[in-house]
């Protein structure tokens, strides 16, 4: 019977003597779904992965997946497969016989298992590797036998630990748009953790932001992006501006700031206390030589370039502006006008008040 | 430093020679033709390992039920303590590294303690300690327990009680090695808990296996201090080949010592080469 | 949770090896002869409390100067051992390269990996009145009669010094091993000699090794058996004979015991100096051999 979710954690609490790990964390999978769970280290993604493995048992709360609920149920009854950090392919077996090993743990006869073994390589673009060792294998391959040992399984959903983390650059961009069509084409659940929030952005259809035991914030990596829902969020889901100030007037979810140097910023969100923190993302920050270009926008100020981060596309300046205390980051589009610019020229720096999200600190 | 000087080199040199020339006299007077293993040479024979013992007086080793009863007797104590050493060690690595519980660390000390304890000790204390169980025992029993009483099932005792700190010392170096993670992702893709130790955890330990074990049977059957305490009327090698060298002995011993040393190399080659193989 | 009492139950058998192997060969044996040790016999097959075996040792002046001449030429033999295998496993670590290096450390490992009886045969036949030496000093005309080299003093701190290489190079080119060329490099280049270098940063580097080399090859000399008696003969008097011959020969127990828990005494507190000396415990010396 088709269930409307694969995985269903409910209230779930892990503690480790007196502190909390996963501090009453619930939500659910839909299949077909990837799923990225983004925290810095220590926030207790790994305890939920292992929790949904098997490896742990939450000190409270349920975890179902389809529906059923997994508590009890060892790891290896479970219809969850893990892909590991260490991606720990079993160095004594050939590649072949690491991807039958699931199989045989199930019975199925030696040739069948094979056989499949054999198939899932060939799906995963690794034809004819099953006699190799798995030593003999590069980062990459390494890397699909592994989630090719869990998908010959199909299992219901498959969870993979940071598993682009021992990869170099270059290799785990390749990756990540290698795992997404992986994902694609086998249709199954992913549940995915890291600590790279460029990894959940390009590959998560959601992601679940984590944070001391906490779910901050689940959506589509555009919400999460464009409208954080905390402080936490805004300033570890991409690259943005972060200032300290007070909350003046409010009205409509329209509120300006006044920073400590007294300058004053207009922005957007609900505020209930004075001490507020204002994020502005470095690509909503209008750049101009001209003040009347900006002229339009409620927050314009003059500064002067002190550094120029070039960086291909991703390049940025970093502007010293008259009352902000730090440098204004501002993207400089390589392709523009201004793609030129030297330190120490002066320049106007502007944003929307959309564009700059209030929270209380 | 890295020059280094002629001296030094001759050094090494004369360190090597004084290192090989027991074993190489020894080796070669196997083969002399006389009835003592000491110069002149009186010309090449085999009589020291096959003969009858018409030609050189004594029938070689190879024939002569004396050292073939020893040989046997070394065998009958090496084969169980390589056994249990390596049973016994792998339960004691995984103890080691894998449980918890309080007094962990005393325990870890108590399992070295029998490698600073001289093997005499060890011989005597097992001996003195065994006879009063087994005259306990028999009274209590009526009954005779002889394995307790000098002879190869003490010498067994006696040699595990020191042999099994290598292992387990050998077995957990492998041990604490191993990748946990390799365990919970075959129990992640459905094996049991035996067979994930059955299929991961064991094969990783298996070069540590056969090498506590080769290790055990070598140190088993060159043990001398420790044996000589408990010994009964049935003699291993190693007491056999005291008491003829005490009483100046033929060079049928010298035979004795070479096949000793070619079973040896042969053991040590193989500990070699599976040890590689696994890297 | 059902799980506790399978899991202490998984402790307990995991650990009952452990505690009978250490229980029943170990601390049981040696309580046994410590109280063995003090007991005397009063009457035939009675025995009471007492130091008697202790103070037997003490007056008997074969018993104790057999103790001291174990413990003095254990000493001596560790320190002839720690000066004769310093160069080569200098050498080993430092200087051999590769093939070389691996060639050299196994030549060395080969000799120990055969009986010590085996080995002592072969000085036996080497240094005894109608061995190789001897032999050959007469045929090249160095000597005009037999000469015996067996027997005496220099023969068995000889096979001591010789069956304790194997246990001092290994440890010594584990922490020679470690040293950092460029650490010497800066040595030499500061202006240090040869000697001061060797003294101020190569020796001090090697520390752990040596106190691990001289622990373990003084803990073998002190028990060893086979080379004392074999290669002094008479003159050899070794310590652990004394306990044998009162174990096996004289059959008087509470004495054999006694000299077993004086010997035990000995390579402790030698081992027990050697660590608090250099401040290093006795799990990481070990680790070192």
């Amino acid at each position: 019977m088709a269930h409307s979710t694969d995985l269903d954690l409910v209230n779930v609490i892990k503690r480790f003597g007196s502190h909390a790990a996963v501090n009453d964390v619930s939500f659910s999978v839909a299949p077909g779904e990837f799923f990225s769970i983004l925290g810095p280290s220590g926030c207790g993604k790994t305890t939920l992965m292992r929790m949904i493995a098997g490896f742990e048992n939450p000190t409270s709360g349920d975890i179902r997946i389809r529906g059923k609920s997994m508590i009890g149920v060892p790891a290896n009854k479970r219809p969850v497969n893990m892909v590991f950090q260490s991606l720990a392919l079993f160095p004594m077996m050939s590649v072949g016989e690491n991807v039958a090993y699931g199989l045989t743990c199930r019975d199925v006869s030696r040739a069948e298992a094979e056989e499949r073994a054999s198939r899932m390589l060939e799906r995963v673009g690794l034809k004819g590797f099953g006699e190799r060792r798995v030593t003999a294998l590069s980062g990459g391959q390494r890397q699909r036998v592994a989630i090719a040992r869990c998908l010959v399984l199909e299992p219901t959903l498959v969870l993979l630990d940071e598993p682009l983390g021992a990869l170099d650059l270059k290799l785990r961009e390749h990756m990540k748009i290698e795992l997404k069509q992986l994902q694609s084409t086998f249709n199954t659940t992913f549940a995915y953790i890291t600590h790279d929030q460029s990894e959940a952005l390009v590959m998560s259809d959601r992601i679940a932001v984590m944070n001391q035991g906490k779910f901050e914030q689940v959506g589509s990596p555009r919400e999460l992006y464009h409208n954080p829902a905390t402080p936490f969020v805004a300033s570890f889901v991409g690259e943005t501006n972060k200032w300290q100030g007070e909350a003046a007037a409010a009205a409509n979810g329209a509120i300006s700031v006044r920073l400590p140097s007294g300058t004053v910023v207009q922005g957007q969100g609900k505020v209930a206390d004075k001490a507020s923190l204002a994020f502005v993302r470095p690509e909503a920050v209008a750049l101009a030589q001209d003040a009347s270009v900006l002229s339009s926008l409620p927050n314009r100020f003059e500064g002067r370039v002190s550094a120029v981060l070039f960086d291909g596309a991703n390049s940025s300046l970093l502007i010293d502006t008259a009352g902000f205390d730090q440098p204004v980051r501002a993207v400089l589009p390589q392709a523009g006008p201004l793609a030129g610019i030297q330190v120490g020229a002066p320049i106007h720096v502007g944003w929307t008040a959309d564009a700059m999200k209030v929270f209380a600190a | 430093m890295n020059r280094p000087s002629l001296s030094w080199k001759l050094y090494i040199a004369a360190f090597y020679i004084f290192l090989f020339a027991p074993l190489l006299v020894v080796a070669i007077f196997a083969f002399n033709a006389s009835p003592f293993p000491s110069p002149p040479w009186r010309g090449f024979t085999l009589e020291w390992f096959t003969g009858t013992g018409t030609a050189v007086g004594k029938p070689g080793v190879l024939v002569d039920p004396i050292w073939l009863d020893t040989i046997a007797n070394s065998f009958k104590v090496a084969i169980p303590v390589a056994l249990l050493a390596v049973l016994i060690g792998t339960v004691n690595a995984w103890v080691l590294e894998r449980a918890e519980f309080p007094g962990k660390t005393f325990l870890s000390m108590m399992m070295l303690w029998p490698l600073v304890i001289p093997g005499v000790v060890l011989g005597i204390s097992i001996l003195a300690f065994f006879s009063r169980v087994a005259n306990g025992l028999e009274e209590w029993l009526q009954t005779d327990l002889d394995f307790l009483r000098p002879g190869l099932s003490l010498v067994v005792l006696g040699q595990l009680s020191f042999i099994l700190t290598i292992s387990t010392l050998i077995i957990a170096a492998r041990l604490r090695k191993f990748d946990r993670s390799l365990e919970e992702a075959a129990f992640d893709l459905g094996a049991s808990r035996v067979r994930v130790l059955r299929t991961i955890t064991l094969p990783f330990l298996r070069p540590a296996l056969i090498g506590a074990g080769l290790v055990a049977l070598l140190m088993s059957f060159e043990n001398f201090n420790t044996t000589l305490m408990l010994v009964g009327s049935e003699a291993p090698l190693p007491i056999t080949m005291y008491g003829q060298m005490r009483e100046g002995a033929s060079p049928a011993i010298n035979a004795v010592s070479l096949l000793l040393m070619l079973g040896v190399g042969g053991i040590a080659s193989v500990f070699a080469l599976t040890s590689k193989a696994e890297r | 949770m059902s799980q506790k009492p399978a899991r202490s139950l998984t402790l307990f058998l995991l650990l009952a090896p452990a505690v009978l192997w250490l229980g029943l060969l170990i601390v049981l044996p040696h309580v046994e002869i410590l109280v063995l040790s003090f007991s005397e016999r009063v009457a035939p097959r009675v025995y009471a409390f007492g130091f008697g075996n202790y103070l037997e040792f003490f007056t008997e002046p074969l018993y104790w100067r057999t103790f001291a001449r174990t413990a003095i030429m254990s000493i001596i033999v560790t320190a002839l051992t720690l000066v004769l295998a310093f160069p080569i496993a200098l050498y080993i670590a430092r200087v051999a390269q590769g093939r070389l290096k691996a060639m050299l450390l196994l030549l060395c490992l080969l000799p120990f990996w055969v009986s010590e009886l085996v080995r002592t045969l072969g000085w036996m036949i080497l240094l005894r009145e109608t061995g190789i030496i001897s032999y050959t000093l007469r045929a090249i005309g160095l000597a005009d009669q037999p000469v015996e080299l067996l027997y005496n003093d220099g023969a068995v701190i000889l096979g001591l010094v010789y069956g304790g290489l194997l246990f001092m190079i290994v440890p010594l080119a584990n922490a020679l091993e470690s040293l950092e060329p460029s650490v010497v490099e800066a040595g030499f280049d500061l202006g240090g000699s040869r000697w001061t270098v060797l003294r101020r940063i190569v020796i001090p580097h090697a520390m752990p090794g040596i106190v691990a080399g001289s622990i373990i090859v003084f803990m073998l000399t002190v028990g060893n058996f086979a080379t004392p008696v074999l290669l002094g003969g008479k003159n050899g008097l070794w310590f652990t004979e004394q306990i044998y011959a009162q174990f096996i020969t004289r059959f008087n127990w509470p004495q054999g015991a006694a000299f077993g828990m004086l010997l035990l005494m000995l390579s402790s507190a030698i081992v027990w100096a050697g660590l608090r000396l250099t401040g290093q415990s006795l799990g990481t010396t070990l680790k070192q051999a």
